[in-house]
């Protein structure tokens, strides 16, 4: 467990004539691996305890001249000194006892390879190939079971496939810490079974269907769709949030049909969530948009030609003050596009990438600290305690949720969070809760604080923990939600920021880049923060706004409206409220028919290439590209390459950085009576943008519940599944109550879930005052 | 020595023997000018045989019983289809003639016993070669072959055959798909055969 190699003690045996030497607790079945030597195996998996549940690696074993009496199997037996191991390639023992089980492990087992979607990349089906009996010798009839049935909505189990090799089983209490699933029954009839009360609504539940070695757990939306050598791989990154898991995109016929979590050991290791993997459908929405969009004179949006779009653009832009929003999604080469595009063709610094809530002094902390951080998954691994500041690592980036309870599960690392109330993950953590930042303690130099980027909607907040990583020497880690949030900072698509961290302010970091871009001057003030943008465009201070992938409603309910009066350019992949009021409409692409990169919490590059090789939609960078030389003020970034490459010479500044912000933690308001503060935070499966049309996935979001504490619920005379309805003066959400730890005077909704919109009901996501009664 | 022989005779390419028999017809045997007759004789008894010429497409005869002809998507006996669109027949074909999409039965939609059916369904008979490997694929026994012949046409896209013109004709007691399964089966029955017919309940989506 832990890295230090010098410390580890190493053994050396024997395996089919070959001397090996491995550290000291590798498995026998590893350390045959390491010599190419390949055991069949089905239950055993490296990231998994050891269960040596379908005997199908049996060895022949010998420890100092003493021979165990059967085969054993490799994959629970930690070598040792002076073992002799003879596989199936050296034992006939252990091949026929293999051959054996393998004979008892398809006797049951249904023909259905030829429409089984595993088939082609089978294990049970290879290894019965290279190690089993070519003919079966079992003329009775098969056990057999009513199929499929649903283990959530999105993973069936065909019962009769299973080898109950309890690799689903184990990671789902292992490594997801979601223990909905289990063996029930005993011998023929064993079987996975969930519990009738409790779903197996897991965030992580389709990593059990790719690790089943078999095809008896599929995946709805997957389910009879194509074959393994009917599909085109290629590897890529996922969209959905900062966490920056490696995914891999199957496309069959021009449409996407699965993706599957990569392997990095680094980041994701070999894991993914539902929402990267099963949020996919929107790149095949209905509602994609196809070619440009121009608003007619009868106010409706007509088709136009590309020229004719651009022209429209540059033509609405010109003589303007503008300023650009870009969503927290763009890949890095995309948000560079942007910055260059505002800095060179609109001549300003207005821009920013926070579509959500968002204050001056989260920039500067931002600009000042985020720049340079450099926290990484590993020292989560190291670390001896973990803070999470108004972070919900389980709903907002779960594989740092994955190895948190990694950790915590190994070694029960410390883990303390700062939240309105415990959520589900944070008691699998084991989480200690505080309601001040004050309370943390023992931070050392080995601790990691993870600020999520929640943090902000308490004033102050970022500065005391920027003040407390510095005095402590604990690592800090800024996890936003959206997967190109840090790659958008780097790239400069905020107000006072340029690309590579230089601050706006800084006339040396200006000649930096003005030199690099090839031009004489930049604008020298600090832009606009998004709040500041739209009520400049409210004001019609500004007069034009250019942008891309932005949910007007993940920012304020007021946002839309600001916007009404200005001339609106539009980047977007499908139709929204956004192109609703846009006056040009450009189509970009999606992942999967671009490539880029995106920066994932830690800073780590995770580019991806185009998955769709003949699609006609283009990355916003190419676009912006068209405009920027349709509005005479090129920005000459011709193609997502250049771009890239462009940034790498760039470099990052090392010179002086802005200074952090110093504000103080404002004493927050006590409600009293029925009256409460409003808290949210987005579940991970809810109503988002990029989770559009896959019922499959939406079925198993957790339902949305209002989280009272047990001192209201008695005064309110509710309790579980009561339901109580949370008003403000603009509006009410009615949903069941759930009794949390939650302090008396707040009350927890939702943020995005079905019946519960917090900013498009309430038009805040947290701090206003609600008042809360039994409905 | 043996090698010598073979080299020998390798090398005479048969010459020997050609020239022996190609020697003047007056030359040889008595008996070859019978074996000319009995040619002839061949020839004018055949005058009076009975004629094997078929005077098509005047005329047609019937193929022989496993005859490939055009494909003919089949029915179970209440109406629903047997293809359940797991494309072995396009993975089988080696002209790469048949393109197969599945589609997901619904409660509401239902077009063929159990998960699965085929949605879309083409057979290209511009390439297809005829040589069944799709029906031996087939694990329903949706696809097989009629003795239909005649697949000429005039253009390139008519010759594309689509589902609807491949799949059998309703007969008495079927009803057109969607339609829900015969009460109380399942996929089995009807694999099994064990469904009659359709049930008068089974109408009432038939129409939707």
């Amino acid at each position: 467990m832990t890295n230090n190699v010098e410390t580890t003690e190493m053994i050396t045996c024997v395996i089919d004539g070959f001397e090996v030497t491995v550290p000291k607790g590798t498995l026998v079945i590893r350390a045959a691996e390491k010599l190419g030597i390949q055991i069949p195996r089905f239950c055993d998996h490296p990231l998994l305890d050891p269960a040596g549940a379908c005997r199908q690696c049996l060895v022949d074993i010998e420890i100092n001249g003493r021979a165990f009496p059967k085969p054993q199997a490799s994959c629970t037996i930690p070598v040792e000194t002076g073992m002799i191991v003879k596989t199936q390639l050296t034992s006939p023992v252990a091949d026929k006892a293999q051959k054996g089980i393998m004979e008892f492990l398809l006797i049951n087992h249904p023909l259905d390879c030829p429409v089984c979607d595993k088939g082609g990349e089978c294990p049970l089906q290879n290894q019965a190939m290279s190690n089993g009996r070519p003919e079966s010798r079992y003329e009775g009839v098969k056990r057999t079971f009513e199929k499929p049935i649903n283990i959530s909505s999105q993973v069936l189990l065909d019962r009769e496939r299973c080898v109950l090799c309890a690799r689903c089983t184990r990671f789902s209490e292992q490594i997801a810490g979601d223990p909905f699933i289990t063996l029930n029954e005993r011998g023929a009839l064993q079987q996975v079974g969930i519990y009738e009360k409790d779903p197996f609504n897991s965030y992580f539940s389709g990593n059990t269907v790719q690790i089943c070695p078999v095809g008896a757990l599929t995946g709805a939306s997957y389910r009879f769709r194509a074959r393994p050598f009917d599909l085109v791989s290629t590897p890529s990154a996922c969209e959905h949030c900062a966490s920056g898991c490696d995914l891999r995109t199957d496309v069959r016929r021009g449409k996407t049909l699965r993706r599957l979590a990569g392997e990095d050991a680094s980041v994701n290791e070999e894991w993914s969530c539902d929402k990267g993997r099963w949020g996919f459908k929107y790149i095949s929405s209905r509602e994609r948009i196809t070619t440009p969009l121009l608003r007619g004179t009868d106010g409706e949006l007509h088709e136009a030609s590309w020229p004719e779009a651009i022209a429209a653009a540059a033509a609405g832009l010109a003589g303007k003050r503008a300023a650009v929003l870009t969503g927290g999604r763009l890949t890095t080469e995309d948000a560079y596009g942007y910055s260059k595009f505002a800095r060179i063709s609109l001549g300003t610094n207005d821009i920013d990438f926070r579509s959500r809530g968002n204050s001056v002094e989260e920039s500067e902390f931002l600009a000042a600290i985020v720049t340079n951080l450099s926290t990484t998954y590993r020292d989560i691994d190291k670390a001896d305690q973990v803070a999470l500041i108004e972070f919900d690592p389980e709903d907002e980036s779960p594989i740092v949720f994955l190895r948190l309870y990694k950790q915590s599960r190994k070694r029960g690392l410390k883990v303390t969070t700062l939240a309105s109330h415990s959520s589900r993950g944070s008691e699998k953590l084991g989480a200690i809760r505080i309601n001040n930042i004050s309370e943390l303690s023992e931070l050392t130099a080995k601790s990691v604080i993870l600020v999520g980027e929640r943090a902000h909607e308490t004033p102050g907040l970022l500065s005391s923990v920027a003040a407390l990583a510095q005095q402590s020497g604990a690592k800090l880690g800024w996890v936003p939600r959206r997967a190109g949030e840090r790659g958008a900072l780097f790239a400069g698509a905020l107000g006072n920021l340029l690309p590579g961290g230089r601050p706006v302010t800084d006339a040396a970091a200006r000649v930096d880049i003005q030199s690099a871009w090839g031009v004489s001057t930049l604008p020298a003030e600090a832009g606009r923060t998004t709040d500041q943008i739209l009520r400049a465009l409210d004001r019609s201070e500004l007069g034009a706004v250019v942008v891309g992938g932005v949910d007007p409603m993940d920012i304020s309910s007021e946002a839309l409206t600001s916007m009404l009066n200005s001339f609106v350019v539009s980047l977007e992949i499908s139709h929204s409220a956004m192109t609703a009021i846009a006056d040009v409409v450009l189509p970009v692409a999606t992942v999967i028919e671009k490539s880029g990169s995106y920066l994932n919490w830690e800073g780590r590059t995770r580019a991806f290439d185009r998955a769709l090789e003949d699609s006609l939609t283009r990355s916003d960078v190419r676009i912006l590209s068209m405009l920027a030389d349709e509005m005479k003020r090129p920005i000459n970034l011709p193609t997502v390459a250049a771009t890239a490459r462009e940034i790498e010479s760039l470099g990052h500044w090392d010179g002086a950085t802005v200074t952090a912000p110093t504000q103080s933690l404002a004493p927050e308001v006590i409600p009293t009576g029925n009256q409460a503060t409003l808290e949210s935070w987005r579940l991970l499966l809810d109503l988002g943008t990029l989770q559009q049309g896959e019922e499959n996935l939406a079925g198993t979001a957790r339902p949305a519940t209002v989280v009272i504490s047990a001192a209201r619920a008695a005064t309110l005379g509710v309790v579980d599944g009561n339901s109580v309805s949370v008003t403000h003066e603009r509006g009410t959400i009615t949903l069941p109550v759930a009794i949390g730890d939650i302090a008396d005077e707040k009350v927890w909704v939702p943020r995005n879930s079905i019946g519960s919109q917090s900013i498009v009901t309430f038009g805040a996501g947290r701090g206003v005052l609600v008042t809360v009664v039994k409905a | 020595m043996a090698e010598n022989s073979e080299i020998n005779k390798r090398e005479d390419f048969g010459l020997a023997k050609a020239e022996s028999e190609s020697a003047p017809i007056t030359e040889q045997v008595a008996g070859s000018f019978f074996k000319q007759l009995q040619g002839f004789w061949v020839t004018f008894i055949t005058m009076f045989k009975k004629v094997n010429t078929v005077q098509y497409p005047f005329e047609k005869a019937p193929t022989a019983e496993r005859f490939h002809g055009r494909h003919q998507l089949n029915r179970h006996p209440d109406g629903l289809e047997k293809c359940i669109g797991c494309e072995l027949c396009a993975w089988a074909c080696p002209a790469d003639a048949i393109y197969v999409e599945g589609g997901t039965n619904t409660p509401e939609e239902q077009y063929s016993p159990g998960e699965r059916y085929g949605k879309v369904y083409q057979i290209n008979y511009l390439r297809c070669v005829f040589c069944g490997l799709c029906i031996e694929a087939c694990p329903t026994r949706a696809l097989t072959m009629s003795n239909e012949f005649e697949l000429a046409d005039s253009t390139r896209e008519k010759l594309i055959f689509e589902k609807e013109d491949l799949l059998a004709p309703l007969r008495q007691g079927m009803l057109q798909p969607p339609h829900p399964m015969y009460p109380g089966s399942t996929d089995t029955t009807y694999y099994r055969g064990e469904v009659p017919g359709s049930h008068p309940s089974q109408e009432t989506n038939s129409h939707a």
